[in-house]
């Protein structure tokens, strides 16, 4: 866990056996217009891992994030779920419900809608047309929400439109949706963006009780943030893996220092 | 503690749009115009202030037809972000099919007094009916037809779009398109559908007389009633999950997807539902006005249609309608007292709507708290009256 691995270590043991892993990609291309988003990324997660990502601007992290949701199909290489489940062939409806769960970088919330009611339309379960006509709460479902708003601080704020939260508010607001939405899988873009010292805190420990009972994938900038998740870290530049392994070994570690600091 | 927190009103501007009260009141007038109309027109001696004379009645029931083609244009647009401007199609669609009904109703009495054939068959030598018109006989089938020719268009349409994530301006240009197309399409004499005349002459619907006053408002309360069920279905609709998710689809499409959610299905879904209201609409209108011309499909129309409901207050149900009654009795006054001036105040009506009510008309109600009394449901629809342009 501590030591570095370069990321040729890394394409080598990734393509030896997808078999045992919650997420695999392998040799993943993607450009737009000629610019290399995506380089060979590889990488793995285990199921129940909370792993971060940092990496300078157009390093790929949201690009990575895209790639795993559906949003953006990649050139080549491979993607898959589970261990045997190709995303690269499904829509982002499919690959939500496989239970792969999503904030955004910028907090995107339905405005218009009540707090709880944004939490309601992230409820795992059906998501047909006519299901929707005839749905009806449940109470478990109603109990889901009402946690989620514990959780995430917003219980006063269940009946105000979503549009007027603060920012740090909908932030939170989007991990409650992930929380209801209950995916094996959550992909956390920058959720600490443009909170308070105290805020990023609790986000935190928001995330550090959620990853223990899913895997979580953080991209984030802030270092604070990242010790405090005290987790494995991925390196990415360029669109590939630079390195991986705890904060401070990466830290040390020369490349990163040298991407870094443009040495 | 947690129970006090969950009954907690949400604090939102506009209670009367999201109020029951709304509701019963739209309902209750269409119900007591659909009462009380026909009662002062077939029993009232035309001398009294109270008498509604047969070609007013008339008039209003085509006013109704638009409101319910304005509600279906206000259930996409306002609610899912779909701007049609081609509505008028579907709209004519429907017309078209309960145009050939009254057409095959007239029988041997047509000026060619061909038992089977139209007039306008007649008159281009044609010797048997087009495959497409057998049916149209019976009023059952072409009802029938009314909902499902306009439907199965907005169904093929929308598949196509919405799988294509067509959006915004370019689906407004191709349903601009559509409707375009078909008006070119109708013009043609040898499509069947009497060319750039049409069909009129109309004789009589179900056995009564289109002529008779008693006729007229039956038709015009019918075209009440119709629209008060519209307008409740539309409400159940929006007041349901599938409501709040076509609002988020308005708002933010994409997290939706990543919610889980096939977009494309849900616009689908309304898209077509809104298509088989606007030709019922249509079915209704044709009847009323005795003629069914391409002129329905033209584009002009269909933009006429999206100024109502933006006039009256998009994402408001009773505001489409609002807005459809109140910009068509405006254009029956103008169009005789000013009639050069009409186009120009329709422009400027809707500019001045764009700037300065972008919520139309039920946006800039004020608020009546009293109205909000006894509206203390968990499931609150979401706001929708906070819209810009």
């Amino acid at each position: 866990m501590s030591e570095v691995m370069d990321a040729s270590d890394m394409s080598v043991k990734g393509t030896s056996s997808r078999e045992g892993t919650l997420l695999y990609l392998s040799g993943v291309n993607v450009s737009f217009d000629g610019f290399r988003a995506l380089n060979s990324l590889s990488l793995y997660m285990l199921s129940g891992e909370l792993r971060a990502f940092i990496g300078p601007n157009g390093a790929g992290k949201t690009t990575m994030m895209d790639v795993i949701t559906g949003k953006t199909k990649p050139d080549d290489g491979d993607v898959f779920f589970r261990g045997d489940i190709d995303l690269r062939k499904l829509d982002e409806a499919r690959i939500a419900n496989l239970g792969i769960g999503r904030k955004f970088q910028r907090p995107t919330v339905f405005e218009k809608h009540s707090v709880f009611e944004n939490l309601e339309l992230a409820l795992k379960g059906q998501r047909g047309v006519l299901a929707s006509l005839f749905f009806k709460m449940t109470g478990e479902q109603g109990d889901a929400i009402d946690e989620a708003l514990t959780t995430i601080g917003l219980k006063d704020a269940a009946y105000q439109p979503a549009g007027i939260l603060s920012h740090g508010q909908k932030q939170w607001l989007e991990i409650g949706m992930l929380l209801v939405q209950d995916p094996e899988l959550l992909l956390v873009d920058e959720p600490a963006a443009g909170m308070t010292d105290a805020e990023t805190a609790q986000t935190a420990e928001m995330l550090k009780e959620i990853a223990k009972t899913h895997s979580v994938m953080v991209v984030e900038h802030d270092m604070e943030f990242v010790r405090s998740l005290d987790c494995k870290v991925t390196v990415l530049h360029e669109g590939s893996v630079l390195a991986e392994g705890s904060l401070a070994a990466v830290q040390a570690n020369e490349r990163v220092i040298e991407v870094y600091l443009g040495r | 503690m947690a129970s006090m927190t969950m009954t907690r009103k949400p604090l939102f501007a506009t209670f009367l749009l999201r109020s029951p009260m709304a509701a019963l009141l739209t309902v209750g007038l269409l119900v007591a115009a659909a009462i009380l109309v026909p009662l002062s027109n077939q029993l009232l001696p035309p001398g009294s202030a109270f008498h509604v004379p047969t070609h007013v009645v008339s008039l209003l029931g085509k006013y109704l037809c638009y409101a319910l083609l304005a509600l279906s244009v206000d259930l996409i647009w306002g609610y899912c972000g779909i701007l049609s401007l081609g509505h008028g199609a579907f709209f004519a669609l429907g017309g078209y099919a309960m145009g050939m009904h009254l057409m095959r109703q007239i029988g041997p009495r047509g000026v060619y007094r061909d038992p089977i054939l139209p007039d306008f068959m007649v008159f281009l030598n044609w010797k048997e009916l087009p495959w497409y018109w057998h049916g149209f006989d019976s009023f059952p089938f072409a009802l029938l037809m009314t909902v499902l020719v306009p439907g199965l268009l907005a169904f093929v349409f929308g598949w196509f779009a919405f799988r294509s994530r067509v959006t915004g301006v370019y689906l407004s240009i191709i349903t601009q398109a559509m409707t375009f197309a078909l008006l070119l399409a109708f013009f043609r004499n040898d499509m069947g559908f009497g060319g750039n005349n049409g069909m009129t002459d109309f004789k009589e619907l179900l056995g009564f007389n289109l002529q008779a006053s008693s006729t007229r408002v039956a038709l015009f309360s019918i075209s009440a009633l119709v629209l008060a069920a519209a307008y409740l279905l539309c409400r159940w609709i929006i007041a349901s999950r599938l409501g709040r998710v076509l609002i988020a689809v308005r708002d933010a499409e994409s997290r939706v997807r990543f919610l889980g959610y096939k977009v494309e299905f849900y616009k689908l879904f309304v898209f077509t539902l809104s298509g088989m209201l606007a030709g019922l609409a249509g079915a209704l209108y044709v009847p009323q006005v005795g003629i069914i011309n391409p002129s329905e499909f033209s584009p002009a129309n269909s933009i006429e249609v999206v100024i109502w409901v933006a006039v009256g207050g998009r994402g408001s149900l009773h505001g489409a309608i609002l807005g459809a009654l109140l910009v068509n009795f405006a254009k029956s006054y103008f169009t005789s007292a000013l009639p050069d001036a009409w186009l120009y105040m329709l422009g400027a009506l809707f500019i001045a709507v764009t700037l300065f009510l972008p919520r139309g008309i039920i946006g800039a109600m004020p608020n009546f708290p009293g109205m909000a009394k006894g509206w203390r449901s968990l499931r609150t629809p979401p706001g929708v009256e906070e819209r810009a342009p």
